[in-house]
């Protein structure tokens, strides 16, 4: 049974697209057929982390619109087997997509992958409302400040109220992703604690994704983080979400004081 | 919002009463006499009661409606309103037109998310609303009545109650009580982190009421002084 993810944040630049990449290319190390789908049409980003950008031919707007098959705008990741990339296009912008039309290519994707990954474009607007429209489940992504967490409680609430899953009464899954989190700046209070962020959301923690320099790195080398610095503690953070999407039940991993510290002068062993 | 400090010597509330409510059925002089029947067994019954006629299923005219209580007066049912008709038994030689309470509505704006996610209206009374979720960022909840969150309000988040607001969660949004005049409504929270707090038109804002930032607490308007207190 095909899974249909989206991954939201409201706020602009807390991670989506690198979250997208990354849990696309764990889902798919294990073994699992996947999908990511960019819906940021006109600010398309999803195929340069993804370092498809040169071979990018048709769309999703080509595909929703009928204008070609969806074999034909499906990209196959040259890493790894079972990963693809269904790309948005630069030169349209989010009118370009029709509900129908959205409707139609998820369907047809929930036929041949396990799980669907729709990366939403930033904002509350149609195109955030567009990509959450037929999911299943929600990844929301947080940054530990107070303005993404209000985006966030925000998009929260339109999962609740704007989703297919929500006008047929079930209630949405929607998961916490705390990315760029430093366990010393927290400490000093300069960043929201986890438990903070939890407080205000109320809903239930996937991951804690620390603050690194390597997943700048992975993004502008064209590489998920997973696969191009699988044993950074972003990479396992990012592998640990996704086994707990596929049903395996492990403790989330919190970064502590000292991996900041121990990391630099260790190299990345500590966890 | 605006509102008006009422002398003390006159006063409004509201209450509710039970009354006996008769149903008449066509023809009138029929059901007359088998309510006489019945009286016969028990005389007296009605005498001092409250009784409400309901007409939804006669066709009177002004007259006929006066006659009907007028028999009904000679049996000592006296009659205090009567339900289930329109404007045109509206006359004041005539009992005066009631309607059934309990109409309440939840409304959210349409740019914010519908109503299905957050109601919870369970085994509630009729005029008080119970939510069993958080109330997010931008939503808006308008209710006639009272209004129980268990869970948080969160910061730009609004509740507009014409009763008391009650939430079993941290307050962080603004809350406005009593919000169509009525000064007898309060809040509580358990938490308070409010950006605002309102009773029937006077409100404090965050910085006013810093002192009890993070204490459970109650609200009240106290001789058009809105008032707080720490619960614990």
């Amino acid at each position: 049974m095909a899974q249909v993810l989206v991954v939201t944040s409201g706020k602009g630049g807390v991670g989506k697209t690198t979250t997208t990449a990354a849990l696309g290319a764990a889902l798919a190390q294990h073994g699992q057929r996947v999908v990511v789908v960019d819906f940021d049409v006109g600010l398309r980003n999803l195929d340069l982390v993804m370092g498809a950008e040169r071979r990018v031919v048709y769309d999703l707007t080509y595909v929703a619109q009928g204008n070609v098959r969806l074999h034909q705008a499906l990209i196959r990741d040259r890493r790894i087997e079972t990963l693809f990339l269904l790309a948005a296009s630069q030169t349209r912008d989010k009118d370009a997509l029709s509900e129908e039309g959205v409707e139609r290519v998820i369907k047809e994707l929930r036929a041949s992958f396990d799980w669907v990954i729709c990366d939403s474009p930033a904002g509350i607007e149609r195109g955030a409302t567009l990509a959450m429209r037929f999911a299943d489940l929600a990844v929301v992504v947080t940054n530990p400040e107070v303005s993404s967490v209000r985006d966030s409680d925000r998009i929260i609430g339109l999962l609740d109220a704007k989703t297919e899953k929500a006008a047929r009464g079930e209630r949405m899954d929607k998961h916490l992703l705390l990315t760029r989190y430093d366990p010393i700046r927290a400490g000093r209070g300069d960043m929201l604690r986890i438990e903070d962020v939890m407080d205000i959301l109320s809903i239930p923690l996937l991951a804690v994704i620390p603050e690194s320099e390597d997943v700048l790195r992975a993004s502008n080398l064209g590489s998920p983080i997973t696969l191009a610095s699988p044993k950074s503690a972003p990479a396992r953070a990012y592998d640990e979400a996704a086994q707990r999407l596929m049903g395996v039940d492990k403790p989330v991993s919190i970064p502590n004081g000292r991996n900041g510290f121990l990391t630099k002068l260790f190299g990345r062993r500590a966890a | 919002m605006t509102a008006v400090a009422q002398p003390a010597s006159f006063q409004f509330c509201g209450r509710s009463f039970l009354a006996f409510v008769l149903k008449p059925k066509m023809p009138t002089s029929e059901w007359i006499a088998e309510a006489d029947k019945w009286l016969c067994r028990s005389p007296g019954f009605f005498s001092g009661k409250p009784v409400v006629v309901d007409v939804s299923e006669l066709l009177l005219s002004k007259d006929e409606a006066a006659g009907l209580i007028a028999d009904l007066g000679m049996r000592n049912i006296r009659v205090m309103g009567m339900l289930g008709t329109d404007d045109r038994l509206a006359d004041p030689a005539l009992p005066p037109l009631l309607s059934p309470v309990g109409k309440t509505e939840f409304q959210v704006p349409s740019e914010t998310p519908d109503p299905q996610p957050l109601p919870a209206t369970v085994g509630a009374a009729a005029s008080s609303l119970l939510i069993d979720s958080p109330v997010r960022s931008g939503q808006s909840l308008f209710h006639e009545g009272d209004v129980t969150v268990i869970g948080s309000v969160s910061s730009g988040a609004e509740i507009v109650a014409s009763g008391s607001i009650h939430i079993y969660g941290t307050l962080r949004g603004r809350v406005l009580a009593g919000a169509d005049g009525n000064a007898k409504a309060h809040i509580f929270c358990r938490r308070l982190e409010a950006e605002l707090i309102a009773i029937d038109g006077y409100y404090r804002m965050a910085d006013d009421i810093s002192s009890f930032h993070g204490k459970a607490v109650h609200a009240w308007l106290d001789d058009g002084a809105l008032t707080i207190k720490a619960l614990d």
